[in-house]
């Protein structure tokens, strides 16, 4: 392209009163349209019960003042702390297994493997594409045959089968993206490909390996299907189907605890993933690129 | 056709912090062909996308035709566009892309492919109309690239670097072609380009841009021989002219004007007692690179090859350029000194 | 440091760490997802419950059932309308977002957050906040509708009692689906292409300008076909996503009203795990596959075909 700096001053077109604050009116909009639900489980975590429970009462404010006591209830009476706590072990867990598995698979596809690479590289990707509600049925057979039944460890051997396709493919795009160069120096100097692929190769993948650090334990964490059908027992649950099916009672919804726990699982993990949507995104995109 | 009056136009960005292009004046008559010639940065692209109304100025009016047109945008101008990258419409095949400017003011379809035709033919495209740009060869594209532009025959023609995608052996037919064309067609013409070879090979006049300001505008003889100041005369040339101090002046010369007399200090010639340091044999021209007796300071000079064939690093030897040829600078403005009595000719 | 030179030469001794490399990744995938594929066709193909070991081969019996099966059709209906309900949503709403977060404005780091949150808090939980939404006594917006006016009176657009049952009555059970899965699927179809749109050169936008296009020229003619392939993602994605989706059917109706808003992923589960009948179960869900299937090397193809 050209030379001269990208910088350009501002488009005419934007500087029109009106249609910016239409712009502005529509960016509004969608925010809302996003962000209400959330905004609405804030308020009732901090809502009284007959607060809640008032069909008439503003659920956008608070028609009484606000409480702690559904937290209280979600922390002191439920098992929502054991939740969470499982969710992290499996989510770091999984994202051990899926460290060493992707990592050396991403590198032997990008670099060495050469044309055969780019193809295993798309099967691999495409296998993330199998849908967990088609295989949970006979996976937990599997689980049982493997005597982990009701135990976290299912989840852990389950998970690395979509992380790690998944993050394969992502580290893919960031090995091929370190120039060759550099190992090549790396090997002139004395290392061979392995010792290269340790010392040079890797600290400068960093940010590819926090990426799949943070996909990894955020895809673990709001995993549903395979929660649901292997695990039971209510203090091994995960955080992402203990909310629905243990803060809900046959027809007794506690909403203020139930709520509260949605958000403050929701929230953590929603940041994480969203300081690494690009390069979701740019993994996601690179299929469309080659 | 029409003629383009810039008055004291400034486009900053930044809040005014960088002044990209700074109070410039300009005026084009109908169907000059002009260059703006600078290194990166020095605002001649910014100064045609401004004119372009891709860039909105800070101050000064752009009059094209006339009409003030510093509020219209581009595609009220009736300006054609060529961009260094070409910017082909990579899903668009060659004559969708020739016509898409035609179809934008709603020609009648017949029409359009007439002239679709026709432009291809005056660049000789015409085989390639239903091929896609990732199809053609670096000079197919810009030939496309043209044949767009000229198509409406727009009021002001402007090109952005459009050689220097191209191969060396490429870009002397290519010049040759953009100078048949304005020939041809008469039309305005402004031609961005760093490449002062080029300025000087296309140009009918050449604007010299320095920091966003026009440092002298002339043609390009004036431009070569008469340098406003040390900056135009340092950047013109290959090599660039040499500059040695005196007193408060400085005094400058073209290496190409120096020659090596038979008998020491002829009339009219100022003598230069040089210590050759190296010698580059280049074909037509051989270059000396040596440093001048007495003060030491460096000069390049440039002899046709059968003239420097006794020539060696290591040497000391007296060469002279003719006190006509020699031009006057002052050390502080760097503004050229003219003959006594007479104030250095501007813009 | 002596070294030793290995009988190898470079380029087997790089074949074989690749092999290294990638053989574990490779052999983990393959046991743990060839093995359940494979045991989902066999229990497909077999009459097998949750009770005993016993299998009992019945041939594709499960299958030829379940086209039999009225409810069973309703959820291919199901899944088919809301996938693609979602995708047409999505798609438009997506480029409308993604052109709106195009321009400057002020508090871009808290606009992309709220405006991702749909698509980065977990699927089931996000699910538990539209359940309070939609609830047929609490939710918000009836609260809202019925302050402006347009629920709870009669004659009123939305009707004359005091709710909608969003999640109680068929036709509009269904409809929310819809809408919570384009509520959830939206960031991730902006995001996407915005990505696109950005990557569209900005010369050939410049040069439309100056060949005299206007907006919805430039718009139509230039740069949504330089979207296609990201488009196609979009649409890959979002259609994969939605058509396995379990949790939101699962948390907000379970299935119902009366089966009104069954989805495969909904049914294989009820029938396989809370029925019992593992290869009634296992037929069910093995419908996604040729969908799917069908669905990634047509999107694909058509991404990679448009390379420019």
């Amino acid at each position: 392209m050209t030379n001269e700096p990208t910088m350009q001053a501002e488009p005419a077109r934007a500087r029109h009163p009106a249609r910016r604050g239409g712009l502005y009116l529509a960016t509004a909009l969608f925010v809302v349209f996003s962000a209400l639900p959330f905004y609405v489980m804030l308020i009732t975590t901090f809502k009284t019960q007959a607060d809640i429970f008032t069909p008439t009462a503003n659920p956008f404010w608070f028609s009484g003042p606000p409480t702690l006591d559904n937290l209280r209830l979600l922390f002191e009476q439920t098992l929502f702390v054991q939740w969470l706590w499982n969710t992290l072990l499996v989510g770091v867990a999984v994202v051990a297994i899926t460290l060493v598995l992707a990592v050396p698979a991403a590198y032997g596809l990008a670099r060495i493997a050469g044309g055969w690479g780019e193809t295993l590289g798309i099967g691999i990707f495409l296998s993330y594409l199998v849908p967990p509600t088609l295989l949970f049925i006979p996976f937990s057979k599997v689980i049982a045959f493997l005597g982990l039944q009701n135990s976290l460890w299912a989840l852990v051997v389950a998970y690395p089968t979509f992380t790690v396709p998944f993050c394969t493919w992502l580290l893919m795009g960031f090995f091929k993206g370190i120039p060759r160069d550099i190992e090549e120096q790396a090997m002139i100097d004395g290392h061979d490909r392995w010792s290269a692929f340790l010392h040079v190769v890797l600290p400068l993948a960093l940010p590819g390996l926090m990426t799949v650090v943070v996909f990894a334990f955020t895809l673990s964490s709001s995993e549903f299907i395979y929660a649901l059908a292997f695990v039971t027992h209510s203090a091994d649950k995960t955080i992402s189907i203990a909310v629905p099916t243990e803060l809900i009672r046959g027809d007794v919804y506690h909403w203020g605890p139930l709520l509260a726990g949605a958000l403050i699982a929701s929230i953590p993990i929603a940041v994480l993933y969203t300081f690494f949507i690009d390069q979701l995104v740019a993994g996601l995109t690179a299929v469309a690129r080659d | 056709m029409a003629k383009l009056s810039i008055e004291h136009l400034s486009t900053t960005y930044d809040h005014g912090r960088v002044k990209a292009v700074d109070d410039v004046s300009l005026e084009v008559p109908d169907g000059e062909f002009l260059v703006l010639l600078g290194a990166s940065g020095s605002g001649k692209s910014t100064l045609m996308r401004t004119i372009a109304g891709l860039e909105r100025p800070s101050a000064g009016t752009i009059r094209i035709d006339g009409r003030i047109s510093n509020e219209d945008p581009p595609r009220l101008r009736n300006i054609a566009m060529v961009f260094q990258s070409y910017a082909l419409y990579p899903h668009k095949t060659v004559a969708k892309n020739i016509s898409f400017p035609l179809e934008a003011i709603r020609m009648p379809k017949a029409r359009i492919e007439e002239k679709v035709v026709w432009a291809a033919r005056l660049f000789d495209i015409e085989r390639l109309l239903a091929r896609k740009p990732r199809e053609l060869s670096g000079g197919e594209r810009q030939r496309v690239a043209l044949a767009r532009a000229l198509v409406r025959t727009p009021s002001l023609f402007l090109m952005d670097e459009p050689l220097s995608n191209l191969d060396a052996k490429l870009r002397h037919s290519a010049r040759r072609e953009f100078k048949r064309l304005h020939q041809q067609t008469g039309i305005t013409t402004i031609y961005v380009t760093h490449d002062q070879v080029e300025a000087m090979g296309l140009g009918q006049r050449i604007a010299v841009m320095n920091h966003g300001r026009i440092e002298q505008i002339g043609t390009p003889r004036q431009i070569y021989h008469e340098p406003a100041n040390t900056f135009v005369a340092q950047f013109m040339g290959s090599p660039p002219m040499n500059l040695i101090p005196d007193g408060d002046t400085l005094l400058g010369f073209h290496p190409e004007d120096a020659w090596l007399p038979d008998t020491a200090a002829p009339a009219g010639q100022y003598p230069l007692v040089i210590a050759i340091q190296q010698v580059e044999a280049l074909g037509a021209d051989v270059l000396i690179y040596g440093a001048l007796a007495g003060d030491g300071a460096e000069l390049i000079l440039k002899l046709p090859e059968r003239k420097a064939q006794t020539l060696a690093a290591g040497q000391q030897r007296s060469f002279c350029v003719p006190e006509a040829r020699m031009l006057r600078f002052d050390a502080r403005t760097g503004l050229r000194i003219d003959a006594p009595g007479r104030p250095a000719a501007q813009a | 440091m002596a070294r030793t030179r290995s009988p190898l030469s470079l380029a087997q001794r790089d074949t074989l760490l690749a092999l290294g490399m990638v053989m574990p990744a490779i052999l983990y995938i393959t046991l743990l997802l060839g093995i359940p594929i494979i045991l989902a066709v066999v229990y497909s193909l077999n009459d097998v419950t949750t009770g005993g070991t016993a299998m009992r081969y019945i041939g594709l019996e499960n299958f030829t059932a379940l086209l039999d099966t009225p409810d069973f059709m309703r959820a291919i209906g199901n899944t088919f309308n809301i996938t693609l309900s979602t995708l047409v949503g999505v798609l438009v709403l997506g480029t409308i977002q993604a052109e709106l977060l195009m321009r400057p404005v002020r508090g871009k780091w808290l606009i992309r957050f709220l405006i991702l949150l749909p698509w980065t808090a977990p699927a089931s939980l996000s699910a538990i906040a539209w359940l309070w939404m939609l609830d047929s006594t609490f939710s918000p917006i009836d609260w809202m509708l019925r302050g402006m006016g347009l629920l709870g009176h009669p004659g009123a657009l939305f009707g004359d009692f005091d709710n909608t049952f969003w999640l109680g009555r068929s036709g509009l059970a269904l409809f929310s689906i819809i809408l919570v899965n384009i509520w959830r699927l939206l960031p991730l179809g902006t995001v996407i292409i915005l990505a696109g749109l950005n990557g569209v050169p900005r010369d050939i936008v410049e040069q439309a300008q100056i060949d005299g296009a206007g907006y919805f020229r430039r718009l139509f003619q230039v740069i949504l076909p330089m979207l296609i392939p990201v488009f196609g993602v979009t649409i890959l994605f979002t259609f994969v996503f939605v058509f396995t989706d379990i949790a939101t059917v699962f948390i907000l109706t379970r299935g119902g009203p009366a089966n009104a808003t069954q989805v495969l992923p909904t049914l294989a589960f009820f029938t396989g795990v809370q029925g019992g009948s593992l290869g009634r179960g296992a037929a069910t869900a093995l419908f996604l596959l040729p969908v799917l299937a069908a669905v990634s090397i047509l999107t694909l193809s058509l991404i990679r075909r448009r390379e420019i």
